[in-house]
């Protein structure tokens, strides 16, 4: 082991220097330079990690007897969760001011980190035990999050919530483990994929595995946390559960059916086929009769979950590809939906139901411009990102012999466009006598809205980006 | 770089105009403008294309060009026209300059109202000029979208449910459309997404041109107002702003005929012919049962939007006759449909606008009070019923002496029964011109509204110029559209 190998490791190791140094400023400066310079130099320091980062290696690395994996595509989705993080930071800014969290806000930057490092590890890790231990160190600091405005009812509700839903997925999926373990007899990735043969075992050792995994990523049936969960935490985090949280369960998943379970294909495509049949239509029905913008968008989120499995099932590497790409596309759609809804509540002292954004078009139209814009990307629309990203995973999909699958999910892209579209009709349409008042956001909020705003219109029209994912992940 | 590509350009400088302008005026500066250029850029599009078909050229496409987008998914930015293409260029450009015109003081959010609706012209010229199916596609969808705000924010009646009727069923429509576009993709075993290269490697089993026909010619014909697929398209005109009721009947609703010809018809000959039956008499009812519908309506527009259902089914009938005489009428009446629809809708929303009602009942002795756009009114209507001298006329007669061509039992039958619609059309428009225009005026309220200014008289004349010319002169039109229909039947002729 030569010491030059940990430069492979260089996104975690950038991560955690970025966390203790955001650590030990936290705990010895005074009060006053904390508050003034804590939030520009959490965003800094990200960004230095970003650009560190930004450029994947070429080469398939494995450290530490295997243990830790890292190739140029998991660079990249760490470079995608990365960019994620820090557009929180940014729209994070005008709730974490606030009066009864400015003291706090150390600890915000400090522990999304730590989630984001687990993260990382998740999807680097060779090894099923390395591979839990990212999973807890995602999951445990995420929980304090979702309760950080402990003093109000729903944010405590919500964490405990999520505490308690996410150690019982993580008991089974460690019980789909020891099934693995007892009938391989290894837990290091490139063993295991030797050892499956797809007896009744290990079957149930993927079904409980899957089942771990589709708590995170909120996948039907195993979604019934989110909708409260989302509701209760405070929205620059539920921004950051919805899309760096499930995002990085996505592609973890992915790539553990891809790389281990590979020989178990016909069995997980066949769980695949029915999740994402009930994860789509289901929460598009519930999304429906939803109110509260955030609920409604954790449903939004739910059948999005569903979309973005379509590139898991095609199996292919068209499915890769668009898989990475839709969630990059989702993660700006989602942030400037989020983005706005957080600007609003902390603005207007709470207001995050539907009604409350009758005739917003005209006291706020650039907010509820930007709204339409996510919401018709998230529609998938156009010339918006969302319509490309969309058209790719059918287009995966459908190569790969789902037909059916891409009619169906097609078919809910009607029923998704009817919901999205009343949230825009109350905006321009509706008229209300007490409209939110005209709202003015500061400039981190702004570049973060700006920041996705540019990537909706142009992540779809500029096919770079596309093109660049695929060169990378497969090579010229 | 090719200058189809100012198709697409100058609705988006357009939006940046618009998105700059301050005031109402440099709105109409801006409007004015841009709807000129398209105007001019389609003339000189016209005798460009004329002059190179002179010359000899006889490709199928001209002007073709393309640039790679998504490389790994055989994705282009493809252009290229033909006569049909130019037509409905031409057609588009003079809907869209006399739309700007007929919402000429259109309150509140005028800046909004123009953004939306250059996007959606922009979508609809984006459309007709490209070849590649996803490019075509994704136009399409950026045309129906602003249908929804524009409908939904500046529309009158029972606005919001026409607009989220409208957008779900187009919308429905295009989920139908992607998945037939995927499987002519991968039906074929292409490696590009050119219309013309799959139409020439002509080699999707027949068993999948089963299942992506229907899907495409039905994802296309709600859009053509396909029976019983059509029910968005009186809700939505009888509730749209007038400029877009113009827009929408008039160069939107062609979008679907086009697609059916160019993608369904044009790359699954085989199915075409198998399941032509089907959509035949499906469109049959369409043509029948519109003008039926047409003759029990007391609301202007909705007379209107019945009589679009009419004349729409008409196109897609015609189409499906396979010859190539029936397809010019086709492509004919969807011009003549385009022309005269958009001066119906300009006409009655300036009456509309006067007198603020669209009831038959409350309405009579217009001429009297308002002559000018009474006489658009006439016109317009013995347009639509196919006087000879008009574009209906020529229209009609080509798709129904194009039918007559087919030997057999099943298709001269249903020849039959369409023609009926030309005796229907002329109950429901000489009962409307009557009651509505002659007479005595039924509100003494009425006798004080004025007659059309400057800018609507714009608008009503260059219709009707355009509406006459095509029925005076139709030789140049038809000829330039039956060259280009020849490459489509001789594919489906080939099975």
């Amino acid at each position: 082991m030569n010491y030059s190998d940990f430069l492979y490791m260089r996104p975690e190791l950038s991560l955690i220097a970025v966390t203790i140094v955001l650590l030990l400023f936290d705990l010895f400066t005074g009060a006053k330079v904390r508050a003034k310079y804590m939030h520009p130099l959490a965003c800094v320091l990200l960004l230095l990690h970003i650009v560190l980062n930004v450029f994947p290696m070429h080469e398939d690395v494995s450290l530490f007897g295997s243990m830790y994996q890292s190739n140029t595509i998991t660079g990249i989705v760490k470079s995608v969760l990365a960019v994620s993080t820090f557009i929180v930071f940014l729209q994070g800014y005008n709730w974490l001011k606030r009066e009864d969290t400015r003291h706090k806000q150390g600890e915000f930057y400090v522990l999304t980190l730590s989630t984001l490092i687990g993260m990382n590890f998740m999807l680097s890790a060779g090894h099923f035990l390395m591979f839990f231990l990212g999973l807890e160190l995602a999951a445990v600091p995420m929980a304090c999050l979702i309760a950080f405005d402990k003093y109000k009812h729903h944010s405590a509700e919500a964490g405990a919530k999520y505490i308690l839903s996410s150690l019982f997925s993580s008991g089974l999926m460690l019980y789909g483990i020891s099934f693995i373990y007892g009938t391989v007899g290894t837990l290091y990735f490139d063993d295991v994929a030797g050892g499956l043969t797809g007896s009744p075992l290990q079957i149930m050792a993927l079904v409980f595995f899957f089942s771990g995994l589709g708590f995170k990523i909120s996948l039907v049936p195993f979604h019934l946390w989110t909708a409260d969960v989302y509701q209760g935490a405070p929205t620059a985090v539920t921004s950051y559960l919805s899309v760096v949280s499930k995002g990085a369960g996505a592609f973890a998943l992915m790539i553990i059916l891809f790389k281990v379970f590979a020989p178990m294909y016909a069995q997980w495509q066949e769980i695949l086929f029915w999740v994402i049949i009930a994860s789509i239509t289901i929460a598009n029905l519930f999304a429906i009769r939803q109110n509260n913008l955030k609920r409604f968008l954790a449903f939004s989120s739910i059948s999005q979950a569903g979309y973005i499995m379509l590139g898991v099932i095609a199996g292919n590497a068209e499915g890769m590809t668009s898989l990475i790409y839709y969630i990059l596309v989702y993660m700006v759609a989602n942030f400037a939906a989020f983005g706005v809804i957080n600007v609003i509540e902390q603005k207007s002292g709470g207001k995050v139901n539907m009604s409350d954004y009758d005739g917003l078009y005209k006291t706020n139209p650039k907010l509820s411009f930007i709204m339409t814009l996510s919401l018709f990307s998230l529609a998938g629309i156009p010339p918006f990102a969302g319509f490309f990203s969309k058209f790719f995973i059918f287009m995966s999909a459908f190569s790969a012999g789902f037909h059916v699958l891409v009619f169906i999910a097609l078919v809910n892209t009607i029923i998704s466009l009817y919901y999205y579209l009343k949230v825009v009709k109350a905006m321009y349409i509706n008229k209300s006598d007490s409209p939110i008042a005209t709202l003015r956001s500061d400039g981190y909020t702004r570049a973060g809205l700006a920041l996705c705003t540019a990537g909706i219109l142009l992540l779809g029209l500029i096919s770079a980006v596309y093109d660049s994912i695929n060169c990378f992940a497969f090579g010229m | 770089m090719n200058f189809l590509n100012l198709f697409v350009i100058i609705p988006l400088l357009m939006l940046l105009g618009l998105w700059l302008s301050k005031n109402i005026k440099q709105i109409r500066g801006v409007m004015v403008c841009g709807a000129s250029a398209l105007l001019a850029l389609s003339v000189v599009l016209v005798f460009m294309y004329l002059g190179e078909r002179q010359a000899g050229n006889e490709a199928e496409m001209l002007f073709v060009s393309s640039i790679e987008w998504y490389k790994p998914l055989n994705i282009a930015y493809t252009l290229g026209v033909d006569g049909i293409s130019v037509s409905m260029l031409l057609l588009s450009s003079i809907i869209v300059f006399t739309g700007t015109f007929a919402s000429w003081k259109l309150q509140p959010l005028t800046k909004e109202f123009f953004l939306w609706f250059t996007l959606l012209s922009l979508g609809v010229f984006g459309f007709f000029i490209s070849i590649d199916m996803f490019t075509m596609f994704m136009f399409y969808e950026v045309a129906l979208i602003p249908m929804y705000l524009l409908i939904g924010v500046w529309g009158s009646g029972r606005k919001e449910y026409s607009a989220m009727k409208l957008t779900l069923m187009l919308m429905g429509g295009s989920a139908f459309i992607l998945i037939g576009i995927l499987g002519i993709y991968f039906g074929s075993g292409a490696t590009t997404m050119n219309i013309l290269e799959i139409a020439e490697m002509h080699n999707i089993p027949f068993a999948q041109q089963c299942i992506w026909f229907p899907l495409t010619f039905i994802g296309f014909g709600v859009l053509g107002a396909l029976f019983p697929f059509h029910t968005w398209s009186p809700d939505g005109h009888a509730s749209a702003p007038t400029a877009v009721s113009m827009l929408h009947a008039g160069v939107l609703m062609k979008l679907g005929g086009y697609g059916c010809f160019r993608i369904a018809m044009f790359l699954m000959p085989e199915a075409a012919h198998e399941l032509s039956w089907i959509f035949l008499i499906l469109t049959t009812i369409s043509v029948v049962y519109g003008a039926f519908s047409a003759c029990v309506q007391t609301d202007l527009k909705y007379i209107n939007a019945y009589s679009s259902v009419s004349h729409c089914g008409l196109v897609l009938f015609a189409l499906l006759m396979m010859t190539q005489t029936a397809c010019t009428g086709a492509v004919l009446q969807m011009l003549s449909h385009g022309l005269m629809t958009a001066l119906f809708f300009a006409l009655i929303g300036m009456i509309y606008g006067r007198t603020h009602t669209r009831d038959v009942r409350e309405l009579g002795g217009l001429m009297k009070i308002m002559p000018f756009l009474s006489v658009g009114y006439v016109i317009a209507g013995l347009a639509n019923l196919g006087l000879p001298g008009f574009s209906g006329f020529v229209a009609e007669m080509t798709i129904f002496v194009g039918s007559f061509e087919n030997q057999d039992m099943f298709h001269r039958v249903l020849t039959i029964i369409a023609t009926t619609s030309i005796v229907i059309t002329a109950v429901y428009i000489l009962r409307l011109v009557g009651k509505i225009l002659y007479g005595n005026p039924v509100n003494k309220e009425h006798l004080k509204l004025t007659d059309a200014t400057w800018d609507e008289r714009v608008a009503v004349i260059c219709l009707i110029v355009a509406v006459a010319g095509l029925g005076t002169a139709p030789f140049w039109v038809s000829d330039m559209v039956s060259d280009s229909i020849l490459p489509v039947i001789t594919q489906l002729s080939v099975h």
